[in-house]
Parts: structure tokens; C-alpha cells; sequence
């Protein structure tokens, strides 16, 4: 590695440092835009006790849902968790703690993360579950809850294509929390479609750029369909 | 008769605007895309990261890459444009979306809705919903006025975990269209041949009926 150049060699490599009980953020939102070829490796390497950070956990035999086989996950923050006979098995067997957050707060405890705001206020979930035991306060009248953000010890993101310094484009909706996730773990792993060289992507176009990319790698991606639907042409 | 959910559906596009960005939810207010008015741009927002959502993909525009708030496959308009998560949020908590659409298992007169948790069932999350109901002004809540044993889900309060409090204006039911205002429902119109006494029956929390409520029109 020299410079700027962010790519590794091997999955190994791009997880060197990785151990039990660690947090990781995962982009991705259901099964479109998640780094499988990471994942595979999170599977393989057998680390446990991991809390994840992901809108979703997968399903049963793809995505982090592979990782519920081994029980490598101690916890999860996500929105929503259906879609997974595993997950629920070991969610009220007690084994896997969940902690369900909305959507967008989710995404703007990432960005904040990243973005060194250590919390922020927001009205959803004010009066409901979410805003059990958290602080209020009210401006202009409307009452908010103060929400933490969340950093990792890892992020790992799927990206469309990356030039060697670790600029990164997303494809369609596999966008979704690959971005925020980026900025938000100490470590930074993307896996992507394509390598190509700095110069080939127009820097006005890059989503996320190379400063918060650590170590990049090029992926070969199965894109599973979660919910194919279509209409007759 | 009750109406049906194609009906719910049509119903609820008459509060749709030409140039309204719409946030559709999952079940009837999917349905609503379907009755857009001849003529009228509407785009649709899905919180997954895309504004100017288009039908299913034939087999060969299929693409995983390009999935809906459900998950399901779709297709992008002309003039879409597609975000992170982060910046969908961003439009829909700074209240950018003219009309959200969703369903619930319960409302009532203050305005609060419950609609993603059961106690005692497996909670699956409440996905974006609390930050639809607490970022839009303008929400139509679709539902069955009661539930199958006949117990209303239009309340004094509400029994289940809220999803949200005090954000609920217009509920759309299978037997009338109702407002929430000052403490109250507010009955504003009735499903054809459905009778004014069903409706009050029906409704657990206090209901405003004026003279006349006139019937819909399909």
C-alpha cells in the first residue's frame, strides 16, 4: 500500500483487527447493497459477541442472517427485523439483543457519528416506546428527544465502483445506508463492483468520498432478490 | 356497505395535488398509486432513497439494485432521483413530503396513532413509520373502523405503544372519513349506505356529527 492507495489484497486483510464484542455499522437495506464478500469473511474468521448496527438483519441463510447460524451476533440496532425464522428464535430464546430504532433515526445517528455530533434531538418517537427515559426538550413549542450517535469499531459498505484511493459511487437504491455507514466506523471497509483508476470517476459525482474510505476491495456479488416482483411487459 | 380497499384507495386519491410528493405505506395506501388522476403529476417517495418511484420492472428491466421501501423490485420515473437513507429522512422529518399515507391498528382524539407493536406478539420494528407520522403535516390514516370482533380502533386513547403522539389529522376508514380535531373525531363523510348510527357505534372515542354527512361518491 502506498499513498492514497486504499485496496487490500484479501478479505483476511481487509479485516485484519477485527475481534469478539466489537460494534460494526452495515450499510445496506434488506438484501440490496450489502457487502457479501465481507460478511462471508465475518463468517468464516468465527469472531462472536459482535453487536451490528444495520437497518436489517438479512434472512435466514443470506446477509447478516448468516452470521445468526454460528450466533456471532450478541446484538443488533436496526428498524426492522422480519423475514427471519433464526433471528426470532434466538431474539425470544434471549440469546440476541435488539434494539429497535426508526429508520431515520438510525441513518442520522450514522451521519452524526461520522460527522463528530455526538447526539441530536428529533421528534420521531417522542411519546412512544423509543422515547422511554430520554431527555426532552421542547423548541418552538413541539417537544423532541435527544438521541446518541453511534460509531463503530468497523463499517462495512458495498459500493458500486471505487477508483484505488477509495472513492466511491453507489448503484440505484443499494445507495440506502452505505454512505453514513462510511463515515462512521474507525475503520472503514468497502467492497465494491469495480476497481478503477483515480482520474476514471468524476469527483463531482463521488457519494462517499476517499478520506473516509480505510481499506477497499473488489467483490464478485450474488445480489439476491428478497422480493421479486414484476409486471407483464 | 363497507368499502373496499380499491375504494379506501380512491378515496384517499382525492387528497392528492398536482406536484404533491407522496409517501405510499405498505397494504391499501400502496393501492392509492393506482387512482393518480388522469393528468395530475404526483411523485412517490420511497424512504429507502428514492423520489419519482415507478411501477414493478418487466422481467427485463428486473434489477436487485433497485428496490422499494417493501424491498419489492420497482422502477425509477423519468425525473427520479435517488439518496441515501440520511437524505430520505432529511426530507421527510424537515416535513418536505406534502402527503403521507399508512396504516394503523389504532387511532385516537388526540391525534395519536399506534400502529407497530403488539405486546405479548413478535415485534418485527417499526421500520421508518415514526419518522413519517412525527415529519409530515399532511398523513391520511387507512384502516378497518373496528377490528374483526367488532371493537372500535377509533379511541379515547389509545391501547398500544404509540408510534407516534399528537400527529394525526385525517383517518380514512372502510366506513367513513373522519377528522381529529380539538380532543375530537370529527365526522366529515360516510361510506355509501353505511348509516351515521353504525359509524357512532363503531366509534369508541367521542365523534362530532354534524346534520348532514354526506355520503361518498364512487
Amino acid at each position: 500500500m502506498a499513498g492514497f492507495d486504499k485496496v487490500v489484497k484479501s478479505y483476511a486483510e481487509a479485516l485484519a483487527g477485527l475481534t469478539d464484542d466489537m460494534t460494526i455499522i452495515a450499510g445496506g437495506f434488506g438484501l440490496c447493497g450489502i457487502p457479501e464478500g465481507i460478511i462471508a469473511e465475518i463468517k468464516s474468521m468465527g469472531v462472536k459477541g459482535l453487536t451490528f448496527v444495520s437497518n436489517n438483519c438479512g434472512v435466514d441463510d443470506f446477509g447478516l442472517g448468516l452470521l445468526l447460524e454460528d450466533r456471532q451476533i450478541k446484538k443488533m440496532i436496526s428498524s426492522y427485523v422480519g423475514e427471519n425464522a433464526l433471528f426470532e428464535q434466538q431474539f425470544l430464546s434471549g440469546e440476541l439483543e435488539v434494539e429497535l430504532t426508526p429508520q431515520g433515526t438510525l441513518a442520522e445517528k450514522m451521519r452524526a457519528g461520522g460527522a463528530g455530533i455526538p447526539a441530536f434531538y428529533t421528534a420521531t418517537g417522542y411519546g412512544t416506546p423509543v422515547g422511554e427515559g430520554k431527555e426532552v426538550r421542547e423548541f418552538d413549542g413541539r417537544p423532541y428527544i435527544l438521541e446518541e450517535s453511534i460509531t463503530g469499531d468497523f463499517a462495512i459498505v458495498k459500493g458500486w465502483k471505487a477508483d484505488r484511493y477509495g472513492n466511491v459511487i453507489y448503484r440505484h437504491t443499494a445507495q440506502n445506508f452505505n454512505p453514513m455507514a462510511a463515515t462512521a466506523g474507525k475503520i472503514t471497509i468497502v467492497e465494491v463492483e469495480e476497481i478503477v483508476e483515480p482520474g476514471e470517476l468524476d469527483p463531482a459525482h463521488i457519494h462517499t468520498p476517499g478520506i473516509y474510505v480505510n481499506r477497499l476491495i473488489q467483490g464478485s456479488f450474488e445480489k439476491r432478490i428478497e422480493k421479486r416482483t414484476v409486471r407483464s411487459a | 356497505m363497507a368499502l373496499s380497499r380499491e375504494q379506501m384507495a380512491q378515496r384517499v386519491a382525492r387528497e392528492l395535488q398536482d406536484g404533491f410528493y407522496v409517501n405510499l405505506g405498505i397494504g391499501i395506501p400502496t393501492l392509492v398509486a393506482n387512482y393518480i388522476p388522469e393528468g395530475m403529476e404526483v411523485m412517490l417517495q420511497s424512504e429507502n432513497g428514492l423520489l419519482g418511484m415507478g411501477p414493478y420492472p418487466t422481467n427485463e428491466e428486473l434489477d436487485a439494485d433497485m428496490i422499494n421501501a417493501g424491498k419489492e423490485t420497482v422502477t425509477a420515473i423519468k425525473g427520479a432521483s435517488i439518496f441515501s437513507s440520511a437524505e430520505s429522512f432529511a426530507m421527510i422529518r424537515g416535513g418536505h413530503v406534502d402527503l403521507t399515507v399508512l396504516g394503523a391498528f389504532e387511532v385516537d382524539v388526540s391525534g395519536n396513532i399506534a400502529s407497530w407493536m403488539i405486546p405479548g406478539k413478535l415485534v418485527k420494528g417499526m421500520g421508518g413509520a415514526m419518522d413519517l407520522v412525527a415529519g409530515a403535516n399532511n398523513i391520511v390514516v387507512t384502516m378497518t373502523h373496528a377490528s374483526k370482533h367488532g371493537e372500535s380502533k377509533l379511541l379515547t386513547q389509545c391501547s398500544l405503544p404509540l408510534t407516534g403522539a399528537g400527529c394525526i389529522k385525517k383517518v380514512l376508514t372502510d366506513l367513513a372519513y373522519v377528522e381529529i380535531a380539538e380532543g375530537s373525531f370529527w365526522l366529515k363523510e360516510r361510506a355509501p349506505g353505511v348509516s351515521v348510527d353504525e359509524i357512532v357505534a363503531k366509534t369508541e372515542g367521542e365523534i362530532v356529527v354534524p346534520d348532514v354527512v354526506p355520503e361518498m361518491e364512487f
